[in-house]
This record gives structure tokens, C-alpha cells and sequence, in this order.
């Protein structure tokens, strides 16, 4: 067993409900997750899975009105649900950073982004000045952005897409966080850009041997940098392993399924594969039964269970339900 | 061998930067700087660049709604850079486009009969009955519910949304569609989707295809013939096969060794290339572009590979890949 002091964020019995027409729904199901210290943890899913969901959770931002919470984040043995506001503004920023897809939007347009990361400084630390300013140079130097005294003084809408972003993660990382959060960090971004923020992200985790929640529906992106990798599927997670696990051995039929759609052949005339049918909506969400059982009607119903439960399959290897044992793509033979 | 649909010789979309007190012209921003490239009928030519390369700004003078400074763009022999010919020859007909996003180029106050409707009224005459039929069958084509007509797009998935595009699209039966990355905004199992429709009616209709997007794994996927877009101009030409199995411009090497593969186990070699591509890029401007930033002239390396090298490179270079 790994020592307290490496586990960073236990989730448990995670539940988020967002009030639609009067009525609370699940878009995260029964989250179960666990972050450990210098580990990449990849939640990967397409949109509308409630990858998001479990990010605005951890980091306590969302609704309060509209949005019920339930379950346990453990960070420290202090519960992030319903942690009362002035003791989670200590906390965010200061333990957790946080980075979001959208770095124009996540800026302030009418300050100078040296000072946006200055005043992460000023409420978490107790820095004069000075050694704010002297701290901010050095946080851009880390992140590296050419020329960072010049850079202090810009505004965002004077930097590149790239740029910004490491703007966004010097803020993120500004106060030595122990965990990270990032959700969809590269997406509005050029793929040699994308794989220049991924290797920092890598840096800046192996320097100060936090722990990052990766948030991205790219197959790619998380082969490249997580560790553990936990696939959703409309509000729960369907399949959770290691990185090497998930990619040579994927069991859930989810996950096969996502994994063969992706546009990789070399022959054109190849049809790629199509998962059939859609996502259902949050309020059309079946609440029993196999959720992803619409998508392959294929499998007989007997091959799911009544009530799916997530089953270890291998030790680390977590499946959802057991039809990944009978299951098999439409145009392939039926093994055994 | 097909006949070329188009031909663009040396096109050029040059936007003037004004400043000063007069508002003078005082500099112009190059978006599109001499690019020569034929698309042959009923084939798929990929256009791939990264942000701010002057893909989309290609893709909108080929349609025609962006102005171009000067070049040619000929269809059926005829320049259609003047708006007199484009009507003669039918090209606002024949040349279609699909968009990015799919909610903001689908008019969120009409139905789908007349969103689907509009291009054929542009264009035919057919009776109310008769329209009906047509908007039917494309949206058969595309897969879509007989009564999708009656809905608005909000009520549609960003998939079904993109669907409705492509159906669009093919409704005035197009010989050239330009497709400005149909894709990005979309899922993966949904972008599989969409591809699979658009090679399907592709094979049907024998509709050529200019296919622009930054995600290279789509253009192999789609486009035989490739083109590599950097600073508004080519970088690099060629068979799918000459790009990804033997680039030759380090901007192109940059690119592909950027995308993030799925394969775990050699994750570590594939960061050190591509680190140590990136740092070649960045250490050897002078040595791959004209000293003011541009890129070179194309030179031919191959049955229909082209590289924007000097010649000297180049014969190192093929060295090197013997």
C-alpha cells in the first residue's frame, strides 16, 4: 500500500446533479477516483460525459443554487464537498491550481498578465511587491516565455493562443500547488503548440512532484502523457487502469469502440467506425441498466447485468458491467 | 486519369494594414502569398496548416467570397476570379462549401426544409412538391429522419447539425466542395460519422473535395494528394505516402512528429524526436526560409512530391533518405 502522504485526492461515491426543469440530474454518476502524488491522471470521454462535471466539483466551482453535491472529495483528510467558501478560497490557487481550455476567456482583457499572476501571489502568499514582481519573472522563465520583464507588462490579447496558455499555467502553478487541474489545456490550440504545453505540464510535475488531473477527450493526448486513465461514458466511468492497460488491453466495449473510430488507416476506401446511435441527453439518461447498451444492440441483454457494478478484472484494471466478455464489433465473428 | 476540376495559378490574398493619421495603407499582411495547386475531379486534395497559415482565407477566394489581389483560379479553362464569368459558367452553383461550426452557418431562425431549400431556390425552379421530394432525398443521403424538416438546428446534435451542412452542401449537385475543417468541432465516434457520409456521397456523386483542416490523421484518412500550408505558402506537396513516410521540409517533420500517437510504450523516443525536431526548426531558420521569414520556391523531388527547399538541401537530403 502506498503511504498516506502520497494520495492526494480520494473521490468517493462522487454525485453531481445539475437542476434542469425543476429536477436534479446526475451528470456524474458514482464517480470512485484517486490522485497520488507525480501521477497523471487522464478522465477522457466525449462531450457531455461529465468529465467537466468532476473538474468544477474538485475545484468547487459551480451553481451552488442549481447544482447538488454529494459523496466525498478527500484532500488531506479535509472534505471538498460543501466546504464552506472563505476556507476553499485558501485552498484554490493556493493547493489546487486550476487550467482551463479557453485561455482568452480565462484571462482578464483589461489587466497586464504579469499582474493576473501577481495577484495569485497576492492572496496566497505574503510577498511584498517586489518579490512578487521577482516571482512572476521567474514563474515565465519557467513556463517558458521569451522575454518575461517585456512580457509582464502585456495584455492578453497581445499574446499568441500559446502564449496565453502558459500565462494561464504560470498562474496555475504560481503557488506550488500539490494538485493540478487541467480540463482541456490544449484543445483550442495548434498541435505543436499542444505538445509544447503537454511536455511543460510533464515538467512542472516531475519539478514539484504534484499530482494532475488531465481532462481531454484527445486518445492521443492521453497516450502521450497520463499514467492512469479513467474512461466515461455518460456520467460514470466505464473502464479505469493504467495507461499501457488501456491502450493494448481495453476491455469495455466503450472503450474498443472509441479507440477503433479513431481515423488511422492507411487505406483510404476503409469506412471508419461508427459507434451507433448517440449520446443520450442528461435528462433522457437511462438511470438503470447498462448505459452504453443502446449503442450496441448487437450484445444480447443477458450479456449485462440488471444492475452493472464496476468489477476488477486484473488488479488496477476496473471494467463497468460484464458484457465486455461477450462482446464483439458488428462486423466481426462471434469468438466462442 | 480524371480531368483537373480547378486549377489555381499563383493566387495571392494580400490585406492592407492601415495605421498612422491618414490612415494610410502602410504595410499588407501577406494571408495568401503565391500558391499553385489543381484539383482533379471527383478526388480529395487536403490542405493542411496550423493556425494562421492562410488555409481558410485559400478555401474562402476559391469559393469566392473573399477578394483576391491577384492569380488566377480557373474552372473549365475560365479565370472566376471575376464575379461576370462566375455566373457564365454556373461556379456559385457548382462549388459549395461546408463550415466549421456547424450552429453558427445554419440560420437558427429557419427550419431545416428551407435551410436545405435555400440553394436550390437559388438556383433551379422546382415546385413546392417537387422540392419537398429533393429535400427528402438529401436528407436520406445523409442519414437524417424524414421529419427533420419540420425541426429548427438547435434541436440537433452538433453531428446531426454538420450532417445538415453536408447535405446542403451537395443539394445544387456540386463538382467541388470546400470543406474548412468539417470536423474539428466534433467527437470522435461523431467525426467518423461525418467522414464516412462525405466519402459516401464523394463516391456517388463524384464530387471533388478541398479538404482543410490542421488534424493530420483526417487528411490521411481522406485526401490521396496533400499540401503542407505555412505563412501562406506551400511547404510541401505530395502523395499521402511522399508527406507522411518521407517529409522532407522540417516544417513538415515538425508537424507530424507534434501528434500525439497512440503508443504507449515508446512515448519517451517519440518525445525526443520531437523535441529534437523542434529544435532543429527553431535553431536553422535561415537554412529552410528566405532571410525575411518566407518560404522558398517549390522545387521537384519526385513523381509529384514538391519541397520548398534550396537545391542544394535537397540533394543532401535525398541522400540522407537512401
Amino acid at each position: 500500500m502506498e503511504k498516506q502522504s502520497d494520495l492526494l485526492l480520494d473521490i468517493e461515491h462522487l454525485h453531481t446533479a445539475y437542476r434542469l426543469h425543476g429536477k436534479f440530474y446526475d451528470a456524474a454518476d458514482d464517480i470512485n477516483l484517486t490522485l497520488k502524488r507525480n501521477e497523471i491522471l487522464a478522465v477522457v470521454g466525449e462531450s457531455g460525459c461529465g468529465k467537466s462535471t468532476i473538474a468544477s466539483s474538485i475545484i468547487g466551482l459551480y451553481d451552488h443554487k442549481n447544482t447538488k453535491v454529494t459523496g466525498d472529495i478527500l484532500y488531506n483528510e479535509l472534505n471538498l464537498v460543501n466546504l464552506n467558501e472563505s476556507l476553499f478560497n485558501k485552498i484554490r490557487g493556493n493547493n489546487i491550481g486550476m487550467i482551463f481550455q479557453d485561455p482568452l476567456a480565462s484571462l482578464n482583457p483589461l489587466m497586464k498578465v504579469g499582474d493576473q499572476v501577481a495577484e495569485t501571489l497576492y492572496y496566497h502568499t505574503d510577498m511584498d511587491e517586489k518579490a512578487r514582481h521577482a516571482r512572476v519573472i521567474e514563474l515565465f522563465n519557467q513556463v517558458g516565455m521569451p522575454r518575461p520583464e517585456e512580457m509582464y507588462e502585456m495584455y492578453p490579447h497581445e499574446l499568441s493562443g500559446g502564449l496565453r496558455q502558459r500565462v494561464v499555467i504560470a498562474i496555475a502553478i504560481a503557488c506550488k500547488p500539490e494538485v493540478i487541474i487541467a480540463d482541456e489545456p490544449t484543445t483550442a490550440l495548434d498541435v505543436t503548440i499542444q505538445a509544447q504545453i503537454l511536455d511543460l505540464l510533464k515538467e512542472i510535475q516531475k519539478e514539484s512532484h504534484s499530482g494532475i488531473v488531465l481532462i481531454t477527450h484527445d486518445l492521443g493526448v492521453v497516450a502521450e502523457t497520463a499514467d492512469q486513465v479513467a474512461v466515461m461514458y455518460a456520467g460514470q466511468i466505464v473502464e479505469k487502469a493504467d495507461v499501457k492497460t488501456i491502450f493494448q488491453n481495453p476491455l469495455h466495449p466503450y472503450t474498443r469502440s472509441l479507440l477503433h473510430s479513431m481515423p488511422q488507416t492507411d487505406d483510404e476506401s476503409q469506412d471508419l467506425h461508427v459507434i451507433h446511435g448517440t449520446v443520450p441527453s442528461l435528462v433522457n439518461m437511462p438511470r438503470t441498466g447498462d448505459r452504453f447498451a443502446a449503442r450496441i444492440p448487437w450484445i444480447p441483454a443477458s450479456a449485462h447485468e440488471e444492475n452493472p457494478k464496476v468489477h476488477e478484472v486484473e488488479p488496477g484494471h476496473f471494467v463497468r458491467c460484464t458484457c465486455w466478455q461477450s462482446f464483439h464489433f458488428q462486423d466481426e465473428e462471434k469468438k466462442g | 486519369m480524371a480531368d483537373e476540376i480547378i486549377e489555381i495559378k499563383n493566387l495571392k490574398v494580400h490585406y492592407p494594414i492601415r495605421s498612422g493619421f491618414w490612415n494610410r495603407v502602410t504595410g499588407y499582411v501577406k494571408a495568401v502569398d503565391g500558391i499553385n495547386l489543381s484539383i482533379k475531379e471527383g478526388e480529395t486534395y487536403g490542405l493542411i496548416g496550423e493556425s494562421g497559415s492562410g488555409k481558410s482565407t485559400t478555401g474562402k477566394a476559391i469559393v469566392g467570397v473573399e477578394k483576391v489581389t491577384s492569380g488566377q483560379i480557373l474552372y473549365k479553362g475560365v479565370d472566376v476570379t471575376k464575379a461576370s464569368n462566375r455566373k457564365k459558367l454556373n461556379y456559385n452553383k457548382d462549388v459549395q462549401m461546408i463550415f466549421q461550426d456547424s450552429m453558427s452557418s445554419l440560420n437558427p431562425r429557419k427550419r431545416i426544409e428551407d435551410i436545405i431549400a435555400e440553394p436550390i431556390r437559388n438556383f433551379e425552379n422546382l415546385t413546392a412538391d417537387e422540392e419537398r421530394k429533393r429535400v427528402q432525398e438529401l436528407l436520406d443521403i445523409v442519414g437524417m429522419p424524414s421529419d427533420a424538416i419540420y425541426k429548427f438546428p438547435h434541436e440537433f446534435s452538433g453531428g446531426q447539425r454538420q450532417r445538415i451542412g453536408v447535405a446542403r452542401a451537395v443539394a445544387t449537385h456540386p463538382k467541388l466542395i470546400v470543406a474548412d475543417e468539417p470536423t474539428s468541432a466534433l467527437d470522435l465516434s461523431v467525426q467518423a460519422q461525418v467522414l464516412n457520409f462525405m466519402k459516401h456521397i464523394q463516391q456517388e456523386y463524384n464530387i471533388a473535395y478541398l479538404f482543410i483542416s490542421h488534424d493530420l490523421g483526417v487528411v490521411k484518412h481522406m485526401s490521396e494528394d496533400i499540401a503542407i500550408m505555412h505563412r501562406g505558402r506551400f511547404v510541401e506537396i505530395g502523395k499521402r505516402d511522399q508527406i507522411y513516410k518521407n517529409p522532407m521540409h522540417i516544417y513538415t517533420k515538425r508537424l507530424l512528429s507534434a501528434i500525439p500517437v497512440v503508443d504507449v510504450e515508446n512515448r519517451e523516443q517519440h518525445k525526443e524526436d520531437r523535441q529534437r525536431v523542434e529544435k532543429e526548426f527553431l535553431q536553422d531558420q535561415d537554412k529552410w526560409y528566405e532571410k525575411d521569414g518566407r518560404v522558398l520556391p517549390l522545387q521537384k523531388v519526385g513523381d509529384r512530391h514538391f519541397v520548398a527547399l534550396p537545391k542544394d538541401m535537397i540533394q543532401q537530403e535525398l541522400k540522407e533518405g537512401e
